[in-house]
């Protein structure tokens, strides 16, 4: 029998980057079908207001956005569940900041721009190895 | 002043840029110097103040038309005046935000401003900046890159 993908979700996303473009296409493209995207804010505080709501299991995160910057999101978002497992999406292409966000508590990094096909795998690789 | 291989960080961001999110190259044509402050704009620019390090401006800046198609082969179905604002202004961040590869982690980049409609409003904080004109499909786009 034909199961809707939504229906087989078990892990909630959240997707978190001030371009709306962006949060689109990560909505669009991703198609791992045991993610059901629960919601997308647009920066660091919205993120917290709705990480609290919506209890994501897995989070994207841009790291260049206003009010409040992704590096100190990753921070306390991870204070308030260590569980969560967060992949940096950001144009930010330098090691020493994927390796702060890493410190801080993020799973994994994917650069802008990216293709659907590096989006999908760096998510399969998120849920995989951690 | 940039160097050669600064330029070329900005060069190889941009080509990067289109192989990437839009799927199909762009050409990048010679890069110039202008030195009159005055390195001009199209209706719609993506700036992105840079500080640290170095200090000044990249922008990207482009017509309608071609943010246009560059949205519809991202498959983006809304374009409105906020997505198209939105894109030239990711457009500038990803390029802008990706030099940090080359030029460190101490090259900072702001959130970006959208000057849409007003050319005239898009000015330099230095009299010297480098184009890089940007070419796909049959649209013409420039990036720009002021930095002290």
């Amino acid at each position: 029998m034909e199961t809707n993908s939504r229906s087989q979700a078990s892990l909630k996303l959240l997707i978190v980057d001030d371009s709306n473009i962006i949060r689109r296409r990560i909505e669009r493209s991703q198609q791992i079908a045991r993610l059901e995207v629960v919601g997308s804010a647009g920066n660091g505080r919205e993120a917290i207001d709705l990480f609290r709501r919506t209890q994501p299991d897995v989070v994207t995160m841009d790291l260049t956005m206003p009010e409040m910057d992704g590096i100190a999101c990753v921070e306390q978002l991870v204070a308030i569940n260590p569980k969560v497992l967060i992949l940096v999406v950001s144009a930010l292409a330098d090691k020493a900041t994927a390796v702060e966000a890493i410190e801080k508590g993020a799973n994994g990094f994917l650069c802008k721009p990216f293709t659907d096909r590096q989006l999908n795998d760096a998510l399969e690789e998120l849920l995989t190895e951690t | 002043m940039l160097k050669e291989a600064e330029i070329r960080t900005f060069i190889d961001g941009a080509t990067n840029y289109f192989e990437t999110s839009v799927q199909q190259a762009a050409s990048v044509g010679s890069p110039y110097l202008v030195i009159d402050g005055k390195p001009g704009s199209y209706e719609y620019t993506g700036i992105i103040n840079i500080s640290g390090a170095r200090k000044g401006v990249v922008y990207f800046t482009a017509r309608r038309a071609m943010l246009m198609v560059m949205l519809m082969r991202m498959h983006e179905t809304d374009s409105s005046e906020e997505t198209i604002k939105d894109l030239v202004g990711e457009v500038a961040n990803t390029i802008s935000g990706n030099a940090r590869r080359d030029f460190g982690k101490n090259f900072l980049i702001s959130v970006p401003t959208v000057i849409a409609n007003e050319p005239d409003k898009v000015t330099a904080p230095h009299s010297r900046s480098y184009v890089i004109p940007i070419n796909w499909r049959t649209h013409s786009a420039k990036l720009v890159v002021c930095l002290e």
